[in-house]
């Protein structure tokens, strides 16, 4: 791969200053998916700034029942910590239906916010990509478009978003810290990621100098949660659809909801739209679909990706379905 | 070493083949692998591994392009890059001879699956055909060194897409890679207009990687004339022959060594490019060179499993008794190699019929050669038949397995020829036996959100053998040793001839030496198409004839065992089975063809099995686990229970893929592969493999010595159907299009 240099700051604010100086600085999580593209020569690095073992692995839980996360632990160690398996079973099982046990071992919260799309144009450096190389053109949306997006795309892309996590987060109305030499600020985690418009080069809000400190966890909403992951094998594969899921229903019906959708946006999806129909009326599958269709009723399709519409449809129903069946024991439980 | 004595879970377990059974003791018993431990520890090593003074490493540039012209290649930039040894290229690159015509008289003709001259030629033929090897000091230098490389192309036009060109199509020609491509017996056509059920199916598989757990990787070292290369090629000797050939030097002058193998299935059974570009590069930089490829690497030069059309027709009476099989086969080869496959072969051998149809067309495309995997043909062939097979009992309301039973056949359908062996009914006995098919109830029965159902399918491969040569030697020192160049895959022939040996001089099996993965030892068949255990039990038995007569000849030593006497003799007694070269050579060739054909007139071969399985399909969304499996098999006599019953898990767990997973993806406009590596190509994963039964007759094939036929390739066949079956039975939807993704599971994808 291409030369770089590698440095190991004692500090955030040595990496702040590392990375603000360097141009060509980035900062390195676990390294499972920027040392796969520096490899690939996708993604280049003059300088690497290791910020995997700054003091940034607690799980600390704050005053309002929630939970601040660092930046650094490890997305194994967050899934299996005790507090989140009880309170937030969705974050739990979103993150261990991604990847697989030595990935998520390396794998940090901050390098998980920031993976970059898995749609096969953006590695294939033979191929015309915006995200890659902006105004380049776009190889997949005539191509091998299966696992595209639907929701979010636009003319210029439409790669989906591969975080399972993320997508627990949106759902979880998570905020994300970040921190530069001109201070610290947060942002929603709905917010994090931007739709691509005629920029797709331009993933998230964050700045390049701005490293993710903490995810920070709002007490757990009412209610059960859990994550549903569909995808071509049962396990180490992204999600063709998932959908993350937080029910609260009461006499009847439903008093809130969150729902997140993953593998059919751009950005991990929040179905706002979803809830809204949801919330005050009894739940059904009927009602789910409903509420289903009218968050996707801006789906831009081609014939292959086009199932997605109804394996998102399906899933979430199906999803609500056992959140809102007491006698069924196995959701909102970690296996 | 530990050892296992267990016997093969079997029916009637008859011993191998007439005489000397009482001395048998080693043969049958799930002896422990000899080279486990090491490969568990990690002390194996790999080609990749191997410490080499003055190694240089090599990397390819590919060419983006299906058809092009190279114009010109900068590799200014390249070279200069500190740690770059040289860029070869088809300017500087030496000259090599082309590559052999394939020829039965020349078996090692088949390692040339690419007629491109690579690195000798300005033409593009196939995307990702290497046009470069950057050689440096170390691989990252070399791989980055690979993208300062500008190459201008002139772009051709080029056919890549395999649907869109079906029309050009030609008819499949007989190879010696696959025999069995057309035929016909009586008027398929109009038995199955006059038939009163009919059945119809139109189906298609996708192209499949090897995906073998070590990449291909070559390390090519040049004394003078003398080439030593090391590769974990599948067949030493087709590998040797064939850089002797294309290198011009002396066949002697090659020594290819593959002592240690991670798999193969077929994708290292031919020379590709990597390996020849690394000689090559050898011998431009007059250095050592290593070239381990990356997953990108192998599946951009390495030819894949073609995909194929089917079309499968049954005509039958009401009571299920077939009258007409037509099975009709699409697929996809290179214009610059590859070849047919036999995909229709399994419909000439399995069910009577009184009309048959077969027939193969081929389409050539600017893409990769496509190349043998595990049961070439016969892994989606059966997807086809099986399924039809399935269609059909559903149609006349009759067991599957019924319905199998009524058109079970003892001599092949289409030539009326015996099988030298072929005891399905039984096979199916047993399995359902161990299953619990009679028990399984209703398919579609709810399980909370999944439906359940189940699915069974025939399994068969043909058995071949090759000629293989060895030395066997009983020395003074107690010990005995056999040669040969045979290559272990992983799937355990050297514990497997040691136990052979073991029990032909009545020895103990601690005292059985076997060396191998060498072409300084005599001549042995690649590891494919199921032969090489087969092949090299022959041979062994042979050379234990002649080394127990020798020692009777050696006098009154001779008394008491084989050891004792030769230690009594006081000197090594060696004796050698085969000639390596020369005109007595030519002459072994010329009896095994002799044999071959004499033999294949007579009877047909074939190892056989019966699959069946359990599937949960989830109602929503339509994502199908494999709960349970059993699998029956007939591979002749069984040497070892363990790496035999591991060699039909892992063709199942394959054919897992085949049927839910595998699928080889190419950008119809553009030849280029999708995603060409494991994060796109989705091999099954552990949670994707359930519980495999594997349960053996153990019954030897009268015809095979020691009643061997081969077990690497029969495991996967079958497996695609079985599952649709299962699915069809859970959901009342048959699939024929794989893999059976969730979108295809419910309907949702388009059309194939
Ligand atoms: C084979 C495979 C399968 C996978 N399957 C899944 C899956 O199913 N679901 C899923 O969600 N994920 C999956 N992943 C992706 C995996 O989750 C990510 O690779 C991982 O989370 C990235 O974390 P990291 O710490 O290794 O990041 P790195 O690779 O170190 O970094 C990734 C990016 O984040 C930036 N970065 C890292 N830390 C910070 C920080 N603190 N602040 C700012 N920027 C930072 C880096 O500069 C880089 O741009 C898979 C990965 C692989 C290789």
């Amino acid at each position: 791969m291409r030369p770089f240099d590698y440095a190991r700051p004692a500090d955030v604010d040595e990496a702040l200053s590392l990375v603000g100086d360097t141009p060509g600085a980035r900062f390195l999580g676990g390294g499972t998916n920027l040392v796969d593209l520096l490899r690939r020569g996708v993604e280049t690095a003059d300088l690497l700034v290791d910020v995997s073992r700054l003091p940034l692995d607690e799980i600390e839980e704050a005053a309002d029942g929630g939970l601040r996360v660092g930046a650094g632990v490890r997305n194994s160690d967050l899934a299996h910590h005790p507090l989140v398996r009880r309170r937030y079973p969705v974050l739990s099982r979103a993150l261990l239906s991604g990847a697989s046990g030595q990935l998520r071992a390396m794998a940090t919260v901050g390098g998980n916010l920031h993976q970059r799309t898995r749609c096969p144009y953006f590695t294939d450096l033979d191929a015309p990509c915006n995200k890659r190389d902006r105004g380049a053109g776009c190889a997949a949306r005539h191509g091998a478009s299966r696992g595209l997006a639907v929701l979010g795309t636009s003319e210029r892309c439409a790669a989906t978003h591969p975080s399972d996590l993320a997508v627990a987060l949106v759902a979880l109305d998570a905020r994300i810290e970040l921190a530069s030499r001109d201070g610290v600020r947060e942002v929603s985690a709905d917010g994090f990621h931007v739709l691509p418009g005629e920029t797709p080069d331009i993933e998230t809000v964050a700045r390049r100098d701005e490293l993710v400190t903490a995810v920070v966890l709002p007490s757990p909403p009412p209610g059960r949660g859990d994550y549903r992951k569909v995808r071509d094998r049962a396990s180490y594969a992204f999600a063709l659809v998932s959908v993350a899921a937080v029910l609260d229903v009461v006499d009847g019906d439903v008093a809130s909801v969150r729902l997140g959708l993953g593998g059919v946006g751009t950005v991990p999806w929040r179905a706002h739209r979803a809830e809204a129909h949801l919330t005050g009326s009894p739940l059904s599958d009927e009602r789910v679909a409903e509420a289903v269709a009218l968050e996707l009723a801006d789906a831009r399709t081609t014939p292959d990706n086009a199932f997605k519409v109804e394996l998102a449809r399906r899933t979430a129903v199906a999803t609500l379905r056992r959140l809102a069946t007491p006698s069924d024991s196995t959701a909102g439980a970690i296996a | 070493m530990t050892t296992t004595p267990t016997r093969p879970r079997a029916t009637p377990s008859t011993p191998p083949t007439a005489g000397r059974t009482d001395e048998r003791q080693w043969v049958g018993r799930g002896v422990d692998r000899r080279d486990g431990p090491a490969k568990v520890h990690g002390d194996a090593l790999y080609t990749a591994d191997r410490p080499f003074p003055g190694l240089t490493h090599g990397w390819m540039v590919h060419a983006p392009h299906a058809r092009a012209r190279i114009v010109a290649i900068d590799t200014a930039a390249a070279r200069a890059h500190p740690g770059v040894v040289d860029v070869v290229t088809h300017d500087n690159a030496p000259r090599m001879a082309p590559p052999p015509s394939a020829s039965l008289l020349d078996l090692s003709s088949l390692a040339s699956r690419s007629r491109v001259e690579y690195l000798n030629t300005d033409q593009v033929h196939y995307d990702g055909q290497p046009v470069a090897v950057v050689v440096a000091e170390s691989l990252e230098t070399a791989r980055y060194a690979a993208s300062l490389v500008r190459v201008d192309y002139e772009v051709l036009p080029a056919t890549t897409d395999f649907r869109a060109a079906r029309d050009t199509a030609t008819r499949a020609k007989q190879t010696p890679a696959a025999p069995t491509v057309s035929g016909t017996k009586g008027d398929a056509v109009a038995s199955l207009d006059a038939s009163p059920v009919v059945v119809e199916l139109g189906l298609t598989t996708p192209a499949h990687h090897h995906s073998a757990m070590e990449p291909h990787v070559t390390t090519a070292h040049w004394d003078g004339d003398r080439l030593t290369v090391w590769d974990p090629t599948q067949g030493i000797d087709w590998c040797r022959k064939h850089l002797a050939r294309r290198f011009g030097v002396d066949v002697r002058q090659v020594r290819v060594l593959a002592p240690v193998i991670g798999g193969g299935f077929g994708g290292k059974g031919s020379v590709w490019a990597g390996t020849l570009l690394t000689v090559l590069a050898a011998r431009h930089v007059e250095r050592p060179v290593r070239m381990a490829l990356s997953r990108e690497a192998v599946t951009r030069t390495v030819g894949a499993r073609t995909p194929t059309m089917q079309r499968v027709a049954l005509g039958a009476d009401r009571d299920g008794r077939l009258r007409s099989v037509v099975h009709e086969a699409v697929v996809r080869s290179s214009t610059v190699g590859g070849g047919s496959e036999q995909v229709v072969a399994v419909s000439t051998a399995l069910y009577a019929t009184p009309a048959l149809r077969v027939g193969t067309e081929v389409v050539e495309l600017d893409m990769l050669p496509n190349t043998f995997m595990r049961a070439p043909g016969d892994a989606t062939g059966s997807f086809g038949l099986e399924s039809a097979m399935d269609q059909l009992a559903h149609d006349v309301s009759l067991d599957p397995v019924e319905l199998r039973l009524r058109n079970d056949t003892d001599r092949t359908p289409l030539h009326g020829r015996r099988f030298s062996h072929r005891r399905v009914p039984d096979l199916m006995e047993l399995g359902s036996r161990e299953f619990g098919w009679a028990e399984r109830g209703p398919g579609g029965r709810r399980d909370g959100d999944r439906l359940v159902g189940h699915g069974m399918a025939l399994a068969y491969h043909p058995a071949l053998t090759f000629e293989a040569h060895v030395v066997l030697r009983a020395t003074a020192a107690g010990r005995v040793v056999l040669r040969t160049s045979a290559q272990d895959m992983g799937m355990g022939i050297a514990t497997v001839l040691a136990q052979v040996v073991a029990d032909e001089l009545a020895v103990p099996l601690d005292r059985v030496g076997v060396e191998y993965g060498d072409s300084d030892q005599p001549i042995a068949p690649p590891a494919g198409g199921s032969t090489q255990t087969a092949s090299l039990t022959a041979a062994t038995v042979r050379a234990a004839e002649r080394l127990r007569s020798r020692v009777q000849r050696l006098g009154p030593s001779a008394a008491g065992s084989v050891l004792d006497a030769v230690r009594a003799h006081g000197q090594d007694v060696e004796v050698v089975v085969g000639h390596d070269e020369g005109l007595r050579a030519r002459a072994g060739t010329l009896r095994w063809i002799a044999e071959t054909l004499w033999g294949q007139r007579r009877w047909q071969r074939a190892a056989w099995g019966a699959h069946f399985c359990e599937v949960a399909v989830d109602a929503d969304t339509g994502e199908v686990r494999v709960t349970r499996w059993v699998g029956a098999f007939d591979i002749g006599a069984v040497l070892n229970a363990k790496t035999a019953a591991s060699q039909l898990r892992g063709g199942i767990v394959m054919g897992l893929g085949l049927a839910l997973t595998e699928e080889s993806v190419t950008d119809a406009r553009t030849g280029r592969l999708v995603g060409p590596d494991l994060t796109h190509y989705h091999v099954p994963s552990h949670a994707d493999v359930p519980e495999i039964g594997i349960h053996l007759l153990g019954d030897p094939d009268p015809t095979a010595p020691r009643g061997v036929v081969g077990a690497g390739e029969v495991g996967i066949t079958g497996v695609g159907a079985a599952v649709a079956n299962a699915v069809f039975d859970a959901t009342g939807r048959r699939l024929t299009h794989l893999p059976l993704t969730p979108d295809r599971v419910l309907g949702l994808a388009p059309e194939a």
